[in-house]
This record gives C-alpha cells, sequence and structure tokens, in this order.
C-alpha cells in the first residue's frame, strides 16, 4: 500500500494490532470479562448498546473493572465504587483518573479488540 | 520541551507525585520515573501495615502497573542513578546507561540515620526502612523472637513497634527524650499514649541512650550509658532520617541538610528541581505527605511552563494512627499560651496553641473532631481571644464553618468544596444523589453526617428526604414495590421498562433486584447483571480481585472431617490466608474466581452467605453442654435458628448471637438479632451494632422457651425483609420505626402469623447457591476470557455433603 500523504495519514494508527478475544456468546449481556491482549490486561464488556473496552485495572486502586456492575453505558469499579464511561473511558465520580479505552469490532460472531501495541 | 522530557529521580511518594502533578498539567511530555526499589512507588506510610497483616508490598502500590502504561510514564525499576552531569543534561544508570532530559526532578527522599556506636553493624540489627526490614522482622517474631528492642521513639519507631507487637512479640521502645514522639506531642499527649501501648505488649524507655548494641556475631542486647542493659534477639533502629543528598552533592548542586532550593523548588542546577524529604526550603525539610504534595504541585507549575507558584513553605501537620489511637499534630505541640481539655480514661486529650495570640499549633488525640477547622485557623494565623473556647467551637464546628479545600471524606478524599460543586453544578438535589456523585461517605461512612449537613445548608431543608431507592428517577422502595406487586413484574428488566428506574446509574441495581426477590418470594426471574459480582460468583471480592470462601458453619460448630476437608481445599487451591471469623466460621482468602466451583465441590459445605446482604452467621457461646454457667442452651438455639433462615436474603446483612446466661460470650447484646438466656427465659433482642458505632441492641421480648424465640425473632426477620430500606441494616431500621411499633406487628398473634406464613413461602424457594458449581448460569459464570476451563475434576474426589436437609431439626 501507498503511504497516503498528509494528514490521512495519521487516520490509521500505525501502532496498533486487532486481537480476536471472544465469541458473542462468551460475554453474558450486562457484564464484562477481562482477556490478556498483546500483554495488556483489558475489560471487554457487552451491553444493550454494543460492545466495549477498558483497560482491566481500575485507574482508582486497580480494581477489576471487568466484575463490575454496568449499567447506563457506564461500569462501577466493585472495590470503591469509582464509575467510568464505557465508550471514553471518562471517570464519572470524583476522584479518578479515567480509564483507558480500546476500539472494539464484532463480525460475524467474534468479538475483536484493537489494542496500541505496548512502547 | 523536545522529545528528552522529563526524568524524575525517585520511586517514592515525592516522584510519584511529581509525576502525577505533571500530568494533571499536560499529557504529552515524555516521563521516565527512576525507582532505586524493584518494585513500583508505593506507601511507605504505610509500611507498618505489612508487618501487621503480612501483605505483600503490592498491597501498598500508590498506582497500578497500568496507570504508568496509560500516562505514558516509562519506569525503570531496580534501578540507581550513579551521577548527574547538568551541564550535558545527562543522568548516569547503573550499569553505564544515560538518560539525556531536559527537566530533572530529584525526589530521592532519605536514608535512616544510623548511630555510630559499636555493635551496630552486628546482625539482627535492622533499620525500618523498607519490605524487606518487615520481612526481617515478620522472620523474627515467626522464629520466636523473645524480645525486640526499637531504638527511637519518634513516629517512625512507634510505627515499627506497633508492627511487631501485632506479630505476638514483646517489645521495648528505647527513647532518648524525655517523651515519645516529641515533635508532634507534648508530654500529657506523649503520656497518655501509654496504657494502649501497654495493652499491646510494647513497654517505653525513656531518658536512655543507647552506648552500643552486645553480642558477637548477632545481636543479644543494647547497653545504656550508666551500664544498664536490655536483653533483645533483634534491634530495630528507628532514630531519624536524612534527607539522601549523594547524587546532588556528586553533581555539585548545592546542599544543606538537604538539596538547597528557592520558591520554586528550583535547585543550583540549571533545570533541576528537588522535591519531598531530599528537598531543604528556608532551612526546612518536610518529611511529611501533605507538603510533599504541595511542593510537587509548585515545581510542576514551573516544569510544564506556567505561571510560576511562589513556594512559601507547608505548615506541618499529620493526620496519623499511633498504636491505633487517633493522633492530629498541627504546627507547634509547645507556645507561650496554651488551652487544653483532657480526658485521661477515654483516653482524648485536646490542645491549641497560641503564639503572640494567634493559633500556631494543635494536638488532638483520641479525639480529633474539628481538625478541618483548627487547620483552617492554625494555616491563617487566626486571632484567639479565648482559646479554651476556640477550642471547644472547633469540636462542635459545624460544616458551614469550613473552607471548600477541607476533606470531608478521609476515605474517598472528597473536600467540603467538590460537594457543594457537585450541587450547584452538577444539580445533584440529595445527599444520596451527592455521595452517588462524589463517593463521599461511601467508605466507612463516619462523614455521612456532614454530607447530610452540607445538603441541608445549600438547599435550605433539614437535610432529609425520602430514601429513595432510585435517586435518578426519585422512585421510593414503597412506590417500586406497589408497580412489582400491581403488574405482576418479576425480574429487575420488567421493572426498568415499567418505570425507568435502574437504567441510569445503575446504583440501584442490586437493591432492585433485592426487591423484585422479596415481592415474589423468591419466585423470581433471576438477573445476574443486576447482581454485584459478590452475588453473581457468591464470594467477596477482595482488593486485589481474588475472593474469599467461608462456609456455613451452623452455630459456629464444625466437625474434624469438616475442618479436615476445609484444610485440604485451602492447600490444593493456594488460598494465601486460613482465618477464623468474627462469626465464628472460617475464611478461605486469596481464591482464584475460577477456582470457587471446585472449592465449594471439594468442601462440600453450604455457603455462608459472608458476600451477601443476607443472613450471616448466629454466633453462640458454649452454653449449658460444657459451661460451668450456662442457663439456656444457646448452642441448640442458635444452630435451629441458623437452619430456620440460612439463605435468605435481607436488605442488608444480618448478624445474630445467641448466649447462653447474661455475660454474653457471644457478644449478642451488639448483634441485629440476639438472643441472651437469663434466669427463667429468653431475652430477644434487636438492633445492636458494633461498628463504626456501637448500639446496644433493644429488648424485643422476653420470653420462656426457646420454641418461642423462634417466633417472635422470624416474624421481626420477615417484617425487615419487606420493610427495610436496601442497605439498611437493623441497628438502623429499628429506630426509624420505632421499637413499639415493631412490638404492635411481631407481637401480635395474627399478625406475626402472617409474616411467618409468608417468611416460609420465600424459604421454600430458597437454594443453596453454591450448588452452581454443577450448574452455572452462565459458562463463564466464574472464568474470565483467558481462563481455561477446568481441564480436569479434582485429583481427589471428595463426598459430596449437600446443604442439610430443609427443617431437619
Amino acid at each position: 500500500m501507498t503511504p497516503a500523504a498528509g494528514a490521512a495519514a495519521a487516520a490509521t494508527p500505525p501502532d496498533t494490532a486487532l486481537a480476536r478475544v471472544c465469541t458473542v456468546a462468551d460475554v453474558p449481556l450486562g457484564e464484562g470479562r477481562a482477556v490478556t491482549v498483546g500483554g495488556r490486561r483489558i475489560a471487554v464488556f457487552n451491553t444493550p448498546t454494543g460492545w466495549f473496552a477498558l483497560g482491566g485495572a481500575c485507574p482508582h486502586r486497580g480494581g477489576p473493572l471487568a466484575d463490575g456492575l454496568v449499567a447506563d453505558r457506564c461500569v462501577t469499579c466493585p472495590l470503591h465504587e469509582h464509575r467510568f464511561d464505557l465508550a471514553t473511558g471518562a471517570a464519572l465520580s470524583g476522584g479518578a483518573e479515567p480509564a483507558a479505552t480500546h476500539r472494539v469490532l464484532v463480525r460475524g460472531d467474534d468479538v475483536l479488540v484493537e489494542v496500541a501495541a505496548q512502547a | 520541551m523536545s522529545a528528552r522530557g522529563i526524568v524524575i529521580v525517585g520511586g517514592g511518594i515525592a516522584g510519584l507525585s511529581a509525576c502525577e502533578a505533571v500530568r494533571a498539567r499536560e499529557a504529552e511530555t515524555p516521563i521516565t520515573l527512576v525507582c532505586g526499589e524493584p518494585r513500583l512507588p508505593y506507601d511507605r506510610v504505610r509500611l507498618s501495615e505489612l508487618l501487621v497483616d503480612g501483605q505483600p508490598t503490592e498491597a501498598l502500590e500508590l498506582r497500578p502497573p497500568e496507570w504508568f502504561e496509560d500516562h505514558g510514564i516509562r519506569t525503570r525499576l531496580g534501578v540507581r542513578a550513579t551521577g548527574l552531569d547538568t551541564e550535558a543534561h545527562r543522568l548516569r544508570l547503573e550499569g553505564g546507561e544515560a538518560l539525556a532530559y531536559d527537566a530533572l526532578v530529584l525526589a530521592t527522599g532519605s536514608v535512616p540515620l544510623i548511630p555510630p556506636i559499636p555493635g551496630v553493624g552486628l546482625e539482627g540489627v535492622i533499620a525500618f526502612r523498607g519490605p524487606s526490614d518487615c520481612e526481617a522482622i515478620r522472620a523474627a517474631a515467626a522464629g520466636g523472637a523473645r524480645r525486640v528492642a526499637v531504638i527511637g521513639g519518634g513516629l517512625l519507631g512507634l510505627e515499627a513497634a506497633y508492627g511487631v507487637a501485632s506479630q505476638g512479640c514483646p517489645v521495648t521502645v528505647v527513647h532518648l527524650m524525655e517523651r515519645l514522639m516529641e515533635r508532634q506531642l507534648d508530654a500529657m499527649a506523649a503520656q497518655l499514649l501509654r496504657p494502649a501501648m501497654e495493652a499491646l505488649g510494647v513497654d517505653v524507655l525513656l531518658e536512655r541512650q543507647t552506648e552500643c548494641v552486645l553480642g558477637s556475631e548477632r545481636a543479644t542486647g543494647l547497653r545504656f550509658a550508666g551500664g544498664e542493659e536490655l536483653e533483645a534477639d533483634l534491634v530495630v533502629v528507628s532514630i531519624g532520617i536524612r534527607a539522601q543528598t549523594t547524587l546532588a552533592r556528586g553533581a555539585g548542586i548545592e546542599t544543606g541538610r538537604g538539596v538547597l532550593v528557592d520558591d520554586g523548588l528550583r535547585t543550583s542546577a540549571p533545570d533541576v528541581w528537588a522535591v519531598g524529604e531530599c528537598a531543604e526550603h528556608r532551612g526546612m525539610v518536610y518529611g511529611l505527605v501533605a507538603p510533599i504534595h504541595e511542593q510537587a504541585s509548585v515545581a510542576a507549575d514551573a516544569l510544564c511552563g506556567g505561571s510560576e507558584a511562589a513556594y512559601a513553605g507547608s505548615l506541618q501537620w499529620a493526620k496519623l494512627k499511633v498504636m491505633g489511637i487517633d493522633v492530629v499534630s498541627i504546627g507547634r505541640p509547645d507556645g507561650t499560651q496554651e488551652a487544653v481539655a483532657a480526658d485521661a480514661t477515654a483516653p482524648s486529650y485536646r490542645k491549641l496553641v497560641l503564639d503572640g495570640g494567634r493559633a500556631a499549633g494543635a494536638i488532638l488525640l483520641g479525639d480529633v473532631r474539628g481538625t478541618e477547622d483548627l487547620l483552617e485557623g492554625i494555616r491563617g494565623g487566626e486571632q484567639v481571644s479565648d482559646a479554651l473556647a476556640r477550642l471547644a467551637a472547633a469540636a462542635e464546628a459545624g460544616v458551614a464553618d469550613l473552607p471548600d479545600a477541607a476533606q470531608i471524606c478521609d476515605c474517598n478524599g472528597v473536600c467540603k468544596g467538590e460537594i457543594v460543586g457537585a450541587m450547584r453544578d452538577d444539580g445533584c438535589a440529595t445527599a444520596r444523589e451527592v455521595m452517588t456523585r462524589t463517593r463521599a461517605g461511601t467508605g466507612c461512612g463516619s462523614c455521612k453526617g456532614a454530607v447530610k449537613e452540607l445538603v441541608a445548608l445549600e438547599t435550605g431543608g433539614d437535610g432529609d428526604e425520602p430514601a429513595f431507592l432510585c435517586p435518578c428517577r426519585r422512585q421510593t422502595r414503597e412506590e417500586l414495590a406497589a408497580v412489582i406487586r400491581e403488574r405482576g413484574l418479576t425480574a429487575v428488566s420488567e421493572v426498568a421498562c415499567a418505570s425507568g428506574t435502574g437504567r441510569e446509574c445503575g446504583a440501584c441495581k442490586p437493591a432492585l433486584a433485592y426487591l423484585v426477590s422479596e415481592v415474589n418470594a423468591n419466585r423470581h426471574r433471576e438477573e445476574r447483571a443486576a447482581r454485584f459480582i459478590n452475588d453473581r460468583v457468591h464470594a467477596n471480592i477482595q482488593k486485589d480481585g481474588t475472593f474469599s470462601v467461608v462456609p456455613r458453619m451452623y452455630g459456629g460448630v464444625t466437625t474434624p472431617d469438616e475442618l479436615r476437608r476445609i484444610a485440604d481445599a485451602a492447600e490444593r487451591y493456594g488460598a494465601r490466608m486460613v482465618k477464623v471469623t468474627g462469626g465464628q466460621r472460617i475464611d478461605l482468602l486469596g481464591v482464584d474466581k475460577a477456582d470457587l466451583p471446585a472449592i465449594w465441590r471439594d468442601i462440600g459445605m453450604p455457603s455462608g452467605h459472608a458476600y451477601a446482604k443476607a443472613i450471616r452467621t448466629v454466633k453462640t457461646c458454649v452454653g449449658t453442654d460444657f459451661c460451668r454457667f450456662g442457663l439456656g442452651d444457646s448452642i441448640a438455639l442458635g444452630v435451629e435458628l441458623e437452619r430456620q433462615w440460612e439463605g435468605l436474603h435481607t436488605p442488608a446483612k444480618v448478624k445474630s448471637g445467641v448466649s447462653g446466661c447474661p455475660r454474653n460470650c457471644a457478644e449478642a447484646t451488639v448483634k441485629d438479632i440476639g438472643v441472651v438466656a437469663v434466669e427463667g427465659g429468653w431475652q430477644v433482642r434487636v438492633g445492636g451494632a458494633a461498628g463504626a458505632t456501637v448500639r446496644e441492641a433493644d429488648v424485643l421480648a422476653t420470653v420462656d422457651g426457646a420454641g418461642e424465640v423462634v417466633r417472635i425473632a422470624t416474624a421481626l426477620l420477615q417484617y425487615y425483609r419487606e420493610h427495610g430500606e436496601y442497605k439498611e441494616r437493623l441497628y438502623d431500621f429499628v429506630p426509624r420505626i420505632g421499637l413499639d411499633r415493631i412490638r404492635e406487628v411481631v407481637l401480635d398473634d395474627d399478625e406475626a402469623a402472617a409474616l411467618r406464613e409468608r417468611f416460609r413461602i420465600a424459604k421454600a424457594a430458597v437454594r443453596d447457591p453454591w450448588l452452581e458449581r454443577d450448574a452455572p448460569y452462565h459458562p463463564r459464570q466464574f472464568r474470565d476470557l483467558d481462563t481455561a476451563e477446568a481441564a480436569e475434576p479434582p485429583a481427589r474426589s471428595v463426598a459430596l455433603v449437600g446443604p442439610p436437609p430443609e427443617g431437619e431439626r
């Protein structure tokens, strides 16, 4: 492929990898499950409005976000109830950093996650 | 700034604080954090906790590894900086590598002071500074050390002594000065620590100058000036710290007691800053956490090229726990004018120090009310005419008097300003909304009163509000229960469709799940996504994401066979700790989620529901079978109650106890439901508490026989199940409803019979949740996406013992 010139090149992040993490039946609706992709622990969520993925450890004290309660496109960490937007990673409760987000694609029955390659 | 970025030397609280302060201002500049210790920054202030409970060092990690990754902070662990070329802007690391920097922050901290006395180099003499020292102390205690000597009665020394004492090892603290913690406490306050120390087995020798450590290879004791000796198998040295300035001095940077910095925290070298314990500012070296954060913040302003804030020094203050007692020390412990309020029996001690008519310092011990208020007064040098009146006012100071920066919730670090902001900017109108939004009051809960007061102030109301089950949609439990009943709803999602609740923040979904189950007498459609993780996998999540397993032991009675199975399972699945709980059961801690079904299968006992809002244990004393004093058969009654009630969910957990005589060995008077044998019968009590607050349970009734106890207590329990707010413990429920009203219902024959009938119907549908080991609600109920399915059944199969048959007794 010829590299596109100028701004168009920035549209495809060069250092990402697409990994198949599970099938759509592997995560119960309204819940999350953890998986390690490219050395990173991430949390994959199956919600009524689509699939999402965040960094697996809560930015507050490292709680397992995959075990959190999901509602309203948000997850609440089971340890200290910090709440994060599944789409943006934004912390919706005071005092926490945002969580990292990863793009999720569903192709047929497969769920794929795009994870930035590790520095 | 060019691509070389910022290099921060030192992986302690100051180094991390510098990382955080820079990242709070901008996200792009590369940051490299060089940590000499082979681990990520941890909370050294809590080091003694490693001693007390033997946790791994990771438990003190200030940020998880992912945080550094996600914030573009490169960490170099276990690598020491060996040289600094400030001309070339290069930091040399051991091994020869060099890091180029645009800006460098020295956060090298301090090293322990070791007195130059003979014998200090012997084996068995250690400093209390890092995790390896904790291991040495634990090993010595486990190896049967007869006595540990701690040299130094300052804050760190007492921390070390507390940690050693927690290992059950006698400790003697040896201090040079005439009182303990002389920097933070005055003589009276220091004296008040003594009873608590004695209770913990900590002796104190004051005004002792240690002349040498005795022993030929290993330390065997200490000799003091004057010839007196003390035997000890381990000597912990904690006489103070010295700023770590070696790197700076080697680079020709000006140092005194620490690395000299100006009001911008700059050192004498270009583009080099210093923060934390290694820095000396206007003659002061700060060793407390609060000033370190202030310094990091000022340095970060300069580093990020923003307006340069000027650092004018910090007020020295700290909120500590010393020997288990809350201690606040602000500014100077002594002064020309002082006001003191003390109660030696509590113990409590409150002192305000004035200097030239202005507030200059305070000591609060035991009773730390008004800390924020005094802190603000002292910080601002408040003019005080009547010191005693000012001290009294601080104890009574309402939240209205506090500035926005005052911390209301110590558990979650929420300031008054954030709470007020949640109401003004985010539209929160009630205390519950504020608590959901800011998390204030969601930790230990002791600040809930302050939060409610703030809400009342802001809204002009009295702070009272209907208890909304769903604060987002402002719907109460009664309203929702009516909807569920009228429309015959059987699942949380159906309630959400019908009333919109449970959709927004989701915080009320577990409450809805309980309500749906209760109204449907446990014949509801279970939707696990609405449950907290504990109720999805029937185990209690721990801070590291592992789980704990507590099998049911009726009345705290077990058998050798059960103990054997528990012991085998603990070994086979690598439980990190086996602990006897306060409820007379056994807890296997540190278990992987994926192992839960196999553990339950091996143990073959029913769930103890220790993870749920449900009937917990019924604690019993030995009762009449063996005890000389027993008046009633407390074990038989406790076991009976537990079998009658087990498996039922409740608005909040229900802890119970049955004592066989008024000596009350089962502590029944501080249980949610307690029963005490008295001459000629049984006392049924309700609403006791022994948590953040202590409340003696009210006597509901005194009855003749055990059967009557079961009937009354069961009616009470069902009344609570039907009318308690979610998370409302019985000790809050009873005062809210009123004891008289509760008596009217549960002592009325007809009403009580109806309650018991509904209870019976709900109980009949109860099933041991641990049976899901063989019938999971989803193939991945217990497994993450990369956890393999249990390949083989357990290597050694154990005869399955199901839950006890219903109504067996």
